[in-house]
């Protein structure tokens, strides 16, 4: 079963999804990024889904629970790259996505993670 | 069957440039039409098809075979030329006919001591050519059907541009009835656009639809819902005050989307979202 | 070559990753537009993780349909499992639970043109998806 990778940068964590993953492999992906996040104190997780070809039920799921880890870890979580084909999809589904923040690219995705930090420094 | 496809085949090939001459002349005085020079080069490339696939041992009655694809290729050619031309199919099927005679007065000399070998070329090249017509039929129904299809999809396009206002800022101007395959059609066209350009801002402006119903409201909402998933977001403008009262009287919630009543406070509002401020220097 | 008809296992996780590779290679066959073939594939992950999951296994058949000049592809997801006691509520949104069936079944509907079910309690069941060009 392939692993997905987990990038450090800085205070983010970077994860680039580009295989048709199995359930497990989804499930897997939850729980090392819960892990790291509180292993690395990291503030922001991004997830590039620009090569996810298809996003079902399952997937949908699983962006929407690191979503909610990650805040409940005090981190934000941006899903980036979504593809239009996919986007239609979703909503013709039903998901809603409700709680995962999204952006156009990885730029976009890190400026809102920066952005969110600054915020939360600030509050401190 | 061997020896028919031979003595035909001699016959094609030592005759080939007459019979082309006179099957064009035959075609022209059936009231066929088409600049000499091209009817003439298709008549010619039909011709060789047809020669290739009696001397590779082609079957009249299996048209499908492997020996006549040369020929089929051939007459798919001339159909499609045709068609794109504007041509009817009865034109088409015509010139595949005219073919005819000329191969028939060439058997009737060849075989005109044997009554029973004349009757059973005259049948066996008869289909042939009569195969090779429909062929140029269903060649071209499906070309014009490509054509139709091609056309009807430009102007569906073209109908719905999506036009950037300002770096970041894209806005469809909808005209018309929103039908659902209209519908599908611009939010696809938007959301590439949006990823291709990398807009975090799309205004739908819908100053040019008639009604709004349910229905309407529903597409609009599913393509609203569509952009933010990815990334960006939407107002809707041009919303009349008929529609307004038409929304709230229908109980259509808009979820929380931003619309405006002209596309230039949309516009407005786009920019000022996107952190510019528009400033007008002092008069001299 | 396009098969008019197959058939596939479908058994384990793996089995619904190779269900939607195969629903990909036979829409792209059939040359339908990207947001059909996602749809389409979309569909049959779901239901193919059904049959898996709640299914007890079944398999996924599919076949190259006409209609007049029409093509169009349809699917058949069958399992031996416990079948759907209530069907109605299966097949209304589930969304906000995100639990069992729901988003799968109602999901699915949406995304295709000719939605069909039909179960029976401790016999299976099987649903039917239709998409045309």
């Amino acid at each position: 079963m392939d692993r997905i990778p987990i990038l450090q940068m800085g205070r983010h964590l970077l994860v680039t999804i580009q295989v048709d993953m199995q359930d497990q492999t989804a499930l897997q992906l939850q729980d090392d990024l819960s892990a790291k996040i509180e292993t690395t104190g990291a503030s922001g997780v991004l997830i590039d889904i620009s090569a996810l070809e298809i996003v079902d039920s399952f997937i949908g799921r699983m962006l929407a629970s690191i979503s909610g880890i990650a805040r409940v870890l005090d981190a934000t979580t941006v899903v980036v790259g979504m593809q239009p084909a996919v986007a239609i999809t979703l909503v013709e589904l039903g998901l809603s996505l409700e709680g995962v923040r999204t952006a156009l690219n990885v730029e976009r995705g890190m400026k809102m993670l920066s952005a969110a930090r600054k915020d939360d420094d600030d509050d401190a | 069957m061997k020896t028919q496809n031979t003595a035909l085949e001699t016959l094609l090939k030592t005759d080939r440039d007459a019979i082309v001459d006179e099957w064009v002349g035959e075609f022209k005085v059936g009231g066929g039409k088409g600049t000499g020079s091209h009817v003439v080069a298709e008549a010619r490339s039909v011709l060789d098809g047809l020669v290739k696939g009696v001397s590779d041992g082609g079957d009249p009655a299996r048209f499908d075979g492997q020996a006549w694809a040369p020929l089929r290729d051939a007459l798919e050619t001339v159909s499609a030329a045709r068609a794109a031309q504007g041509s009817t199919s009865g034109e088409t099927s015509r010139f595949m006919l005219a073919a005819k005679k000329p191969m028939f007065d060439r058997l009737q000399v060849t075989f005109n001591k044997d009554a029973a070998a004349l009757a059973e070329n005259l049948w066996w090249l008869s289909l042939l050519v009569d195969r090779a017509a429909q062929h140029t039929v269903d060649a071209y129904q499906r070309t014009r059907e490509e054509i139709i299809n091609r056309q009807q999809q430009e102007l569906l396009e073209l109908s719905t541009p999506v036009v950037k206002l300002w770096d970041g800022v894209l806005a469809v101007p909808m005209i018309g009835t929103l039908d659902s395959s209209r519908t599908q059609l611009v939010m696809e066209t938007l959301l590439q656009r949006i990823v291709e350009t990398g807009s975090e801002l799309a205004i739908v402006d819908i100053t040019g639809v008639p009604t709004v119903d349910t229905l309407v409201a529903q597409h609009l909402l599913k393509t609203v819902t569509a952009i933010r998933l990815m990334g960006a977001d939407c107002i809707i403008s041009g919303i009349r005050p008929q529609i307004a009262q038409t929304i709230v009287h229908l109980g259509i919630d808009l979820q929380g989307i931003t619309t405006k009543a002209t596309l230039a406070d949309a516009l407005a509002l786009a920019l000022k979202q996107s952190g510019y401020v528009v400033t007008r220097p002092k008069a001299a | 070559m396009t098969t008019r008809d197959g058939a596939m296992a479908l058994r384990t996780e793996h089995d619904i990753v190779m269900s939607r590779q195969t629903v990909r290679k036979l829409t792209q066959e059939l040359k339908f537009s990207l947001v059909d073939q996602t749809k389409m594939i979309t569909a049959a992950s779901e239901l193919s993780r059904n049959t898996v999951v709640y299914g007890g296994g079944g398999e996924m058949r599919w076949e190259i349909v006409a209609n007049g000049v029409r093509q169009g592809l349809r699917l058949h997801f069958e399992d031996k499992g416990p079948g759907i006691p209530d069907m109605e509520l299966a097949l209304t949104d589930g969304w906000t639970s995100g639990k069992g069936m729901g988003v799968g079944l109602s999901g699915s509907r949406r995304l295709v043109n000719e939605f069909e079910i039909r179960s029976e309690v401790g016999v299976g069941t099987c649903v039917s998806i239709t998409r045309w060009k």
